[in-house]
């Protein structure tokens, strides 16, 4: 028979590792002395200068990485920015994650920087999660353009708005006020918790209720329907059922706002309660026909996609740098200037209601 | 990467039930592991001469960086399956872990207090799952689901929906930087060396051969002496261990602490198990075929990515390659036995 030493020496041996793995770290790092400490200069030597006149060099490959393949939005966006990309002569695709998790995004990033792509596109589902890969890329001459929802600053070399982000939190509340006469509880349904884009128009939304005007507003919840239709649904119904006196959804997602506005239409609180957010019109158009939504939101992503395209071009081919105050050209969009922390933004957003809805198919 | 592949036979054979394949001299090539090992090998061949980013060193460094955690995870998963048992719970337990170490962090803690502390934490979740399993009698397949829902509750309870990122440099290098040198990442290098010990537990130690004999015929084990509900108890309590240090590593390799992270990843750690070919009612596998299975799955990933194929198609490939990995050692086994003498299977 084996001696009970003898069984658990190996099991000691294999956790003595582990320590020995821990037991190389000594000292004592805390989130305070590791920013204390300066932090290695990620700014590498100083990019060459813009050429503005620069042509848009011919062939270009660049990739389109969304935070999910399946999300209908973004399918818009990488469409239009592949089609854009055909008008400039460079070869376009979009590839990623069925899932929008961060590390799936970042296999995708390591994949396409050994494919050597000129450019990569990205939306993140983690601004932090995906920054050392793209480091990565960019170290290797690779461009980066985040869209839709940013990447860490230094992780990109610039970020495509949609709209600002001040001004479309704070205009789905004045949406929301003009929806509910100015009173009552109203509630945010959002993506998921961590997506960069949702938290900073969520961010703005509550800064604007602060104000005088909206002191009758109250926000009651933020839910998160985690950009999934059915999650979204319920998270809906639980907000309906959790605040009986609820006058308002704003939903800041095209997944979001249509599960909700199918769930509110099949209800009786279809007409009582108010949904507005950020929705496309294709998947909005019966709800507005219906009444169950009045006015809603979004930019143009076609626009955006567009405007993606050409920005990468423009980096790639030398025109723009991404430094502060450059112009970009951009094809049919005419100019847009670089702000600060490398942001274009895109235009205001706009607001679709059953007068102008069928003017849009997207 | 070749643990000894000759113990985990050996021990099945000395067990009731145990297929044994030693009397034919081609038997040793049939089995499903040295097949995943050869198809691992063509794979990476045909990878190399297909596609040119493939067979670089940049990109394999990356490709296997990136199964850190599942290969990890899978060493101690191994065990667990060879002695009939499975661990559901180990990614909520990366997960807690995760959310652990950016909760603290953000709280001020030292992270080498946060590091051992959160493999502690690890252990107990472990040690749950073992005195349900052990003490009460419970299939882990129930219980290890219950805490599976169980520990990514609590890791939701202690992050909530934040994100926090942030760490110090010399130890997100640790978890993705590479030993000086060489292009091999730490945490590869780290599971090279816990592989090593692992492929000696398991197969030169009374310990592995204990939980072969455990897994092919459990009373029988118990009558042979073998201390049943204490292998039991040390293989959850490692299997905890083992994922909520995966945990730290996946935190740091992100750099992005969230109560979320690695949902799903137990799926993927036993498929690789079943892939490489440890029987799912245990008692049969080897270590050597887990490693190329983990390996099989994350090249070949690599692979149809850097091709642009679809992620469907990716997962219609795993899934059909674990339905067969699964299928055929039954297939051959089936076709062995015609015009034998059936063998004896106990009742168990």
């Amino acid at each position: 028979m084996m001696t009970s030493s003898r069984r658990l020496a190996p099991a000691a041996a294999l956790a003595g590792l582990l320590c020995l793995g821990l037991a190389a770290c000594g000292g004592g790092t805390t989130k305070d002395s590791a920013s204390a400490a300066p932090s290695a200069a990620v700014s590498s030597a100083a990019p060459a200068a813009a050429d503005p006149n620069a042509p848009i060099k011919e062939g270009l490959k660049i990739a389109f990485l969304p935070k999910a393949i399946n999300n209908p939005y973004e399918t818009i966006v990488d469409k239009a920015g592949i089609e854009a990309a055909a008008e400039y002569k460079g070869e376009a695709k979009e590839v990623g994650p069925s899932d929008a998790s961060a590390s799936s995004q970042v296999s995708y990033i390591n994949t396409l920087t050994q494919q050597g792509q000129d450019a990569i596109l990205i939306a993140a589902n983690d601004a932090n999660a995906v920054c050392g890969p793209l480091k990565q890329a960019m170290a290797k001459g690779i461009k980066v353009v985040s869209y839709d929802s940013d990447a860490a600053k230094d992780c990109r070399d610039l970020f495509i708005n949609q709209a600002s982000s001040e001004e479309v939190g704070r205009s789905q509340v004045k949406l929301m006020s003009e929806l509910v006469g100015g009173k009552g509880e109203i509630a945010i349904l959002s993506a998921t918790a961590n997506a960069t884009n949702q938290n900073t128009w969520i961010e703005f939304m509550k800064d604007e209720l602060t104000k005088p005007e909206y002191k009758d507003l109250k926000l009651v919840k933020v839910a998160y329907g985690d950009d999934d239709d059915q999650k979204s649904f319920q998270e809906t119904q639980g907000l309906l059922q959790a605040y009986p006196g609820l006058k308002g959804i704003i939903s800041p997602t095209t997944v979001g706002i249509s599960a909700a506005a199918r769930y509110i239409s099949g209800t009786d609180y279809k007409g009582e309660v108010a949904l507005t957010g950020l929705g496309t019109p294709n998947q909005m158009r019966q709800f507005v026909k219906d009444g169950t939504v009045e006015k809603f939101a979004l930019w143009n992503p076609k626009d955006l996609g567009y405007l993606a395209s050409y920005a990468a071009a423009a980096l790639v081919s030398g025109q723009i740098t991404g430094a502060e105050g450059e112009t970009l050209k951009a094809g049919k969009l005419g100019e847009r200037t670089i702000g600060k922390d490398g942001e274009i933004i895109l235009g205001p957003p706009f607001t679709f209601d059953k007068d102008n809805i069928d003017e849009f198919d997207f | 990467m070749a643990p000894d592949t000759t113990a985990g036979p050996a021990a099945t054979r000395a067990v009731p039930g145990g297929a044994g394949v030693a009397g034919n001299p081609l038997g040793r090539f049939l089995r499903w592991d040295v097949l995943v090992g050869v198809l691992l090998v063509v794979v990476f061949l045909g990878g190399a001469g297909l596609s040119p980013g493939f067979a670089t060193v940049g990109n394999l460094s990356f490709a296997l960086g990136d199964l850190g955690e599942i290969a990890l995870i899978a060493l101690a998963m191994t065990m667990l399956v060879v002695a009939a048992e499975v661990d559901l719970s180990v990614a909520s337990v990366l997960g807690l872990s995760s959310a652990l170490v950016g909760a603290l962090w953000d709280a001020g803690w030292a992270i080498e207090t946060i590091i051992p502390l959160v493999v502690v934490v690890g252990a107990v979740c472990g040690l749950v799952n073992g005195l349900l399993v052990t003490r009460l009698g419970l299939p882990s397949l129930a219980v290890t689901i219950g805490t599976l829902a169980l520990y990514r509750g609590l890791a939701y309870v202690v992050l909530g929906d934040r994100a926090v990122a942030e760490y110090p440099q010399q130890f997100t290098d640790l978890a993705v930087g590479h030993v000086p040198g060489t292009p091999i990442p730490y945490p590869v290098m780290l599971f090279v060396l816990l592989a090593a010990a692992t492929a000696v537990l398991l197969h030169a130690t009374g310990f592995g051969r204990s939980l072969f004999a455990m897994g092919a015929q459990e009373e029988a084990a118990y009558f042979a002496g073998v201390r049943v509900k204490r292998v039991k108890l040390i293989l959850f309590v490692l299997s905890g261990t083992v994922a909520a240090f995966a945990g730290v590593v996946y935190t740091l390799r992100y750099g992005s602490a969230r109560a979320d992270n690695g949902v799903g990843l137990e799926l993927a750690v036993i498929a690789a198990v079943l892939l490489g070919g440890v029987d799912f009612d245990g008692g049969k596998g080897t270590l050597g075929g887990v490693i190329a299975g983990v390996l099989l799955i994350g090249l070949l990933r690599n692979l149809l990515m850097l091709n642009d194929v679809s992620t469907e198609i990716q997962s219609i490939v795993t899934g059909l390659l674990l339905i067969v990995s699964v299928l055929t050692p039954r297939l051959v086994s089936a076709f062995r036995r015609r015009g034998r003498p059936p063998l004896t299977v106990p009742t168990s």
